[in-house]
């Protein structure tokens, strides 16, 4: 009897040694782990990179290159359209989904606007990130005449309607020398920059403005820290959490923009440099389709569809790290 | 509260300004002007032009006249009529124009101000609601009414029947549509419903009396906003089940249906009717890719086609006009959430 009883408390003692040598799991772990328990966020995260890889190895993946012409086969039905009276438009293996008006293969450069879409999602959601932390730091850190004036120049900025304010910048400067810039990348890239950080900048404020008054910032003060190690040291590092899930739905926005500008005819710029990286997006093949709607179905379709599956990717993405990373934005809104 | 809500109204004037100033800034330094007679080689007749950039002070100042206050102050005018000469430019007669609630003049459709072109109809015998900003309210309350026909009785049953498979599927449905962008579904729905069935000629003009015509927009416009108002009756169903009045409504047995309709239903809805005023803001500036996509004669169309033909007062109107649905949405959305949650402080910050 006195013998189990010391093996129980053997067993105990070894059980609380177990726990005591078990890490401790910090918040990001925790947040991790409910993200990758989220099905549709793991499936989010699937389609957003198969489209990656798609856009990264489109020289290989494509069957064609992008520009080529194809003489003699414009109006190309896709492959599982059969016309046997008509064997110059019948569905031909060597073009998948078909071509387009002039003759170009349909499914390389879906491929090709796959590499495009996601620059164009990822590249101004850094800019926009980077402008609307640095003004939502500053404004909520150091607080009273600056923060007035930095949140007041937010409205303003915040109270352009924002596909209103893309139509007339890129109609206004695209025949410009910037617009030219990068095939139009660059006048489309600022102009979404200028004025989607507006979210961005208040979230982030709300946030500063909360945890400058915890009290490991209080500390951090006592010893002397200065004030641009308390903000990114201490304050950056728990703002972070929303930032992410802006960051999560800022991509699509930034796609989806392209493929609306592109579909009414002033988007990128479509290129007729064979070598160029980005020779087209989904919005150009969005504003072909358009025209041949009748005709060239697979043109619209295939496209709109390639954009919508990227936007539902994204919002499954979205919603599953707000859910993850919820605990930690509780009581912070 | 009305303190916060003056203070607010006050910050529009000066937030509308910058709009205004910003707008008529990038919309004047754009090569090409409202006189070129093809809209893409962008070219014009210098003679008529000048004529008629005199006729519509096009030629004025943009900013500033000092030419004309100078002459003013020669000819011993007194000095507010030379400030009035010194603002005297494109810029000054729009502002001063404005606060008399004219939108200035037309420059492509000419002999027409801006207020006609949107605020009239067409042919003066129809009535005023078929004027090109009353169509795209018209199609934002239609599209508003269908979000409400088909999201909230989807919400309810969802949220009624938590965590089956009714809710699962159409808590997919609801993401689905959210998350596609409404001119992929506008691509789609004219896909399947015109191009294949052929149950609606899409690009037949002036076909707009016929109720079945507005079906098609109205629903892609519909579509999202239906979509989210099925999450938010869901989220709000399941909340209100669990409030004690549910349970006591239970505990002295009052039937299921009665449950549901007097104490579920009702209470679900305030957050809902509570989003209909942004909503409705957000269908009308949100619906221009679906007047190009279906060839609706609203006011979405008329800024894509201005902006091709450098209609300069269209285009600032109606930016001015959508900035202002945007602050008033914005405005009230800010005040309905300070009724809902109270943790939230309005009037701070």
């Amino acid at each position: 009897m006195a013998e189990a009883t010391a093996l129980q408390i053997d067993q105990a003692a070894d059980l609380q040694r177990q726990f005591a040598m078990r890490k401790p799991t910090s918040l990001w772990q925790d947040a991790w782990r409910r993200f990758i328990r989220n099905k549709g966020a793991i499936v989010g995260m699937l389609i957003v990179a198969i489209f990656a890889l798609i856009g990264l190895f489109a020289p290989v993946l494509a069957p064609h290159p992008p520009l080529e012409i194809f003489a003699g086969n414009p109006y190309r039905q896709p492959v599982w359209v059969s016309l046997p009276n008509d064997p110059a438009r019948t569905g031909d293996p060597n073009f998948i989904f078909g071509t387009d008006t002039i003759g170009r293969d349909v499914l390389s450069r879906v491929i090709y606007g796959a590499r495009t879409s996601m620059a164009v999602g990822f590249i101004p959601m850094i800019l926009i990130l980077l402008i609307g932390t640095t003004i939502g730091m500053t404004a909520g850190f150091f607080g009273g005449a600056w923060d007035n004036l930095l949140m007041r120049f937010t409205d303003i900025v915040y109270a352009f309607p924002d596909l209103l304010f893309f139509i007339i910048m890129i109609t206004a400067l695209r025949d410009t020398w910037i617009g030219g810039l990068l095939n139009g990348f660059a006048l489309l890239f600022i102009s979404l920059a200028l004025v989607s950080w507006t979210t961005v900048a208040r979230l982030v404020r709300g946030q500063v403005l909360s945890i400058k008054e915890k009290e490991y910032v209080e500390a951090a003060r006592s010893i002397g820290a200065p004030s641009s190690r308390i903000m990114l040291q201490h304050i950056f590092p728990n703002a972070l959490a929303p930032i992410i899930v802006a960051a999560a739905f800022l991509v699509p926005a930034s796609i989806v923009t392209e493929a609306v500008l592109g579909y009414l005819g002033i988007g990128i710029r479509p290129s007729s440099d064979p070598n160029a990286p980005f020779p087209t997006s989904w919005g150009n093949l969005l504003n072909d389709g358009r025209v041949a709607i009748e005709t060239q179905t697979t043109l619209l379709i295939a496209p709109a569809v390639c954009v919508a599956l990227v936007m539902l990717a994204f919002t499954f993405i979205g919603d599953g790290l707000r859910d993850a990373l919820d605990p930690m934005m509780k009581g912070t809104s | 509260m009305s303190r916060y809500l003056i203070r607010r109204l006050l910050w529009m004037i000066p937030t509308l300004f910058f709009v205004i100033f910003i707008t008529f800034i990038i919309m004047h330094s754009t090569p090409g002007g409202p006189w070129d007679v093809q809209p893409d080689s962008r070219t014009s007749d210098p003679r008529l032009a000048e004529r008629l950039s005199k006729t519509y002070g096009l030629d004025l100042p943009w900013f500033f006249n000092p030419t004309m206050a100078q002459q003013y102050m020669s000819e011993g005018k007194n000095p507010v009529e030379v400030v009035q000469g010194f603002f005297s430019s494109q810029f000054g007669i729009y502002l001063s124009n404005l606060s008399q609630g004219y939108l200035g003049p037309s420059y492509r459709y000419r002999g027409l101000s801006v207020n006609d072109v949107l605020f009239l109809p067409n042919d003066p015998e129809r009535p005023i609601w078929e004027s090109r900003f009353g169509t795209t309210v018209f199609l934002g309350v239609v599209a508003m009414a269908m979000a409400l026909i088909i999201g909230f009785p989807l919400g309810l049953i969802a949220g009624l029947k938590q965590n089956t498979l009714v809710d699962n599927l159409s808590l997919l449905v609801a993401t689905l549509f959210y998350g596609v962008p409404t001119f992929v579904t506008g691509i789609m729905f004219i896909f399947i419903f015109a191009v294949w069935l052929g149950w609606i000629r899409v690009l037949e003009i002036d076909h707009w009396q016929n109720w079945q015509a507005w079906m098609l927009p109205g629903l892609t416009l519909a579509i999202g906003t239906a979509a989210y108002i099925a999450r938010l009756t869901r989220s709000s169903v399941i909340e209100t089940m669990r409030q004690d009045y549910v349970r006591t409504a239970r505990a002295k047995g009052l039937g299921e249906r009665a449950i549901i309709f007097r104490h579920i239903v009702r209470n679900a809805l305030i957050p809902v009717v509570t989003f209909i005023g942004p909503a409705l803001a957000g269908l009308v500036t949100g619906s221009f890719i679906i007047e190009t996509q279906f060839s609706v004669n609203g006011i979405g169309r008329l800024f894509v086609e201005s902006i091709g033909r450098r209609d300069y007062g269209v285009i600032l109107a109606l930016t001015l006009i959508y900035a202002l649905l945007v602050a008033f949405a914005n405005l009230i959305v800010d005040i309905i959430y300070g009724f809902l949650d109270p943790r939230i402080k309005v009037g701070g910050g």
